[in-house]
């Protein structure tokens, strides 16, 4: 349920629940986007040499 | 026969270096055994999605069933990944870092158990969007989906980088980087991963607690979270990792090797059995302060126990046989290193949390609460049975072949040696 739909409510509740669950989703899209573009960095910048010690 | 000389040789491409694994012919016949019952209950999902939930033993004095609790059984056995997360990653605990792979291998197939089990409860599952576009957000239910979904999330992120880590994969540079640079920011996804994992725990217990019209479940509680909220909480840490611990001995049985450290299972079971402790204390005192508060209002003690199957023998097999044995075990080392006896203390102690949410769900709707009220009781059908067995046969599949192609067992290969 997004802010513009017609059941959303301004109300506390609404603003808690929805934003906690919006701003997982965005934390967790962060964190892929940020390892992806470092990955991608490493490798077209040849950075990608100590990557194997887990 | 060609095809079947070219995808062996891919076969042990795949597989990681210095590892041992059985043939390629062993494994697809293993594969192919695990696929029948797995068929049986694909018919029984195909047959509740076809003919609809009268195919079923539910009515509407058992709305919830075994699916259900089943559910909230297999999420309490998941918590074995979040909270081994956290005590590797935010604890710091380093011994960990051998299990931990596995425990999210575990955690992803407990979840998309639970939701693939709630995807047939649910009867239409081309509607299950419907929770979160249409959320009641009052409802703890709601919470549940919401926080179920996006933990899988998590637990599939987890999961990301033991696919980047495969033999083959792991050659190209973007692969290997991302892999490296998600590890990297695991504290921060394992951080998630417990707020998330607090929050669906606590809120299934909440759903039972907030029941005021059946004083068997109903508690009061702290703010809007009833006491349930919190015991569902502890008792899913303390048994989460012992279900881990259940998993890796089964997988070293079929392997017929060692893949994890003495000392790494025995921090997993001493953790497990103190949280197992407290847990047993806490709900003693909660069992103990309703049968007061609940007496007092007209519903007295033995009312909750007088309708058979569901006698006191219930509470009794929930926190002794299957509680205090198994705290008892894994409290002291000595047990705790007897190999067998610890095993003993996981099954039990997992058995003992499948037993609480039976209790939970399907007791609390047993027991009559009004005067006019006929006891009625619920036994499953085999399509219910069948439907949630699937997930156990995927559950060994899935496991299987990650076992077989990622790295999730580091020390393997010093176990183990060529």
């Amino acid at each position: 349920m997004f802010p513009f739909a017609f059941e959303w409510v301004n109300d506390a509740s609404h603003f808690v629940f929805m934003g906690s669950v919006y701003s997982v989703l965005v934390l967790l899209m962060i964190i892929l986007h940020y390892c992806g573009i470092r990955a991608l960095l490493d490798w077209l910048c040849k950075k990608d040499q100590g990557h194997n010690n887990h | 026969m060609r095809f079947f000389t070219k995808f062996s040789e891919l076969d042990s491409t795949l597989i990681p270096k210095g590892v041992k694994r059985c043939s390629f012919q062993c494994f697809l016949v293993w594969i192919g055994i695990l696929h029948i019952p797995l068929m049986v209950g694909v018919v029984a999902t195909l047959m509740c999605w076809g003919l609809a939930l009268n195919v079923t033993y539910l009515n509407n004095n058992f709305p919830f069933g075994l699916w259900i609790a089943a559910d909230l059984g297999i999420i309490a056995l998941g918590a074995g990944a979040f909270f081994t997360g956290f005590l590797r990653y935010i604890v710091k605990i380093d011994e960990l870092k051998s299990i931990v792979n596995f425990a999210v291998v575990v955690g992803v197939i407990c979840y998309a158990a639970a939701q693939g089990i709630l995807g047939v409860d649910i009867g239409q599952p081309l509607r299950g969007w419907f929770i979160f576009w249409h959320a009641n957000v009052h409802s703890m239910l709601t919470e549940v989906a919401f926080c179920i979904t996006c933990y899988f999330m998590v637990l599939c992120i987890e999961y990301l980088p033991l696919i980047l880590e495969n033999r083959q994969i792991n050659k190209f540079g973007f692969p290997r980087g991302f892999a490296h640079h998600l590890h990297e920011a695991m504290p921060t996804i394992a951080a998630i991963g417990v707020f998330l994992s607090f929050f669906h725990q606590g809120s299934l217990g909440g759903v039972p607690g907030v029941l005021y019209g059946r004083p068997f479940a109903f508690r009061e509680g702290f703010l809007v979270w009833p006491w349930t909220f919190f015991l569902f909480i502890l008792s899913a840490i303390a048994c989460g990792p012992c279900f881990t611990i259940l998993i890796t001995k089964i997988t070293e049985f079929c392997a017929r090797k060692k893949l994890v450290k003495k000392n790494v299972i025995d921090i997993l079971a001493r953790i497990s059995g103190r949280m197992l402790v407290l847990y047993l204390v806490l709900k003693t005192i909660d069992t103990l302060y309703w049968v007061k508060v609940a007496g007092d209002v007209g519903a007295p003690f033995g009312s909750f126990y007088a309708n058979q199957p569901y006698g006191i023998w219930v509470l009794i097999t929930e926190l002794g046989i299957l509680g205090v044995i198994p705290a008892i075990i894994l409290l002291s080392k000595k047990t705790r290193q007897n190999e067998p006896l610890l095993i003993l203390a996981c099954l039990l102690n997992c058995s003992g949390i499948f037993m609480n949410r039976w209790i939970m769900t399907v007791q609390t709707l047993v027991v009559p609460v009004m005067s006019f009220d006929k006891f009625v009781s619920y036994h499953p059908n085999w399509v219910e049975y069948a439907s949630t067995l699937l997930w156990l046969w995927l559950g060994a599949i899935f496991i299987s072949i990650t076992y077989r192609y990622l790295p999730i067992f580091p020390q393997e290969k010093e176990l183990n040696p060529l």
